[in-house]
């Protein structure tokens, strides 16, 4: 019984040895797309190294702007640009042009 | 004589006078896309009036934002317009707009400088409050067809940014 137990958690260890080391999750690529004068929903995990593909659906001109003034993503009638995040915390952003459109990015530390 | 011209625009655009096609339902659609579009025309008229007059770059910046913005709602009410095939029909809103805007811009034209700056940023306030208004009790309400419906809605969220833009610029110009 305890031969086998011992054999099990060798075995066990064995194949924990034989894996790969965890690696940090690969970046992903999110989509906020610009509607009828709003953001549309942000993405819930956000991690530096991420990319979020801005898609701006209005017939006006708008951008995305960081008020840490980490970027500035210039969004002209049906643009589609794309932002590498790569700094963490939550992250105000607003259109410089209609101030009332606004968001909070919340990009979690690695 | 300012205020005076502004509040019979107010007057029109609060009683519904001769813009009613029926008393109980309001502008018709026809009625309500030209009211719209005359708006658009306007603000676009004196955001050019504003950039061909201030050097002012808080100004400008906000008029260019103007020209573009209404520019681009008027290029899509008039697409509208042509596949509902509907005729923008003139009204007695529209008209008494376009004749209080053209005496702005008239009176506007004999200013110079931070006069002209001021009083260009007093008007866009009260212009926008004047439309976003009227689109909020009368036009959006009116309205039947529901894409127009939805563009005058969305038209009520871009003015309303402009009305708090032009808002923070007389802020800054006092």
């Amino acid at each position: 019984m305890r031969a086998r137990l011992l054999l099990a958690l060798i075995a066990s260890t064995a194949a924990s040895l034989l894996l790969p080391p965890p690696v940090a999750a690969a970046p992903q690529t999110h989509v906020v797309v610009i509607d009828k004068m709003k953001f549309g929903p942000l993405p819930a995990r956000l991690r530096p190294g991420d990319s979020i593909v801005w898609i701006n659906r209005d017939i006006f001109r708008h951008t995305a702007t960081a008020a840490n003034q980490s970027f500035d993503v210039d969004l002209p009638p049906s643009a589609r640009r794309k932002l590498v995040i790569r700094s963490s915390g939550a992250i105000v952003f607003a259109c410089r042009y209609h101030p009332g459109m606004r968001g909070v990015l919340r990009v979690a530390t690695r | 004589m300012k205020k005076a011209r502004l509040l019979a625009a107010v007057a029109v655009l609060t009683l519904t006078g001769p813009a009613c096609a029926d008393a109980a339902s309001g502008p018709s659609d026809a009625e309500i896309a030209h009211i719209a579009y005359t708006a658009g025309a306007i603000d676009v008229a004196a955001g050019k009036q504003a950039l061909a007059k201030s050097t002012n770059a808080a100004v400008r910046s906000f008029a260019a934002m103007m020209v573009r913005d209404h520019d681009a709602v008027n290029g899509q009410a008039l697409a509208l317009v042509k596949k509902l095939n509907v005729t923008p029909a003139p009204n007695g809103t529209s008209t008494a707009l376009s004749s209080a805007a053209e005496a702005t811009l008239k009176r506007l034209g004999t200013l110079d400088g931070a006069a002209f700056d001021r009083a260009y940023v007093d008007n866009e306030i009260a212009f926008h409050r004047t439309v976003n208004g009227a689109l909020e009790t009368q036009l959006i309400p009116a309205a039947d067809n529901a894409e127009l419906k939805e563009l005058l809605e969305t038209g009520l969220s871009l003015f309303r940014e402009h009305q708090a833009h032009a808002e923070q610029a007389a802020a800054i110009l006092k």
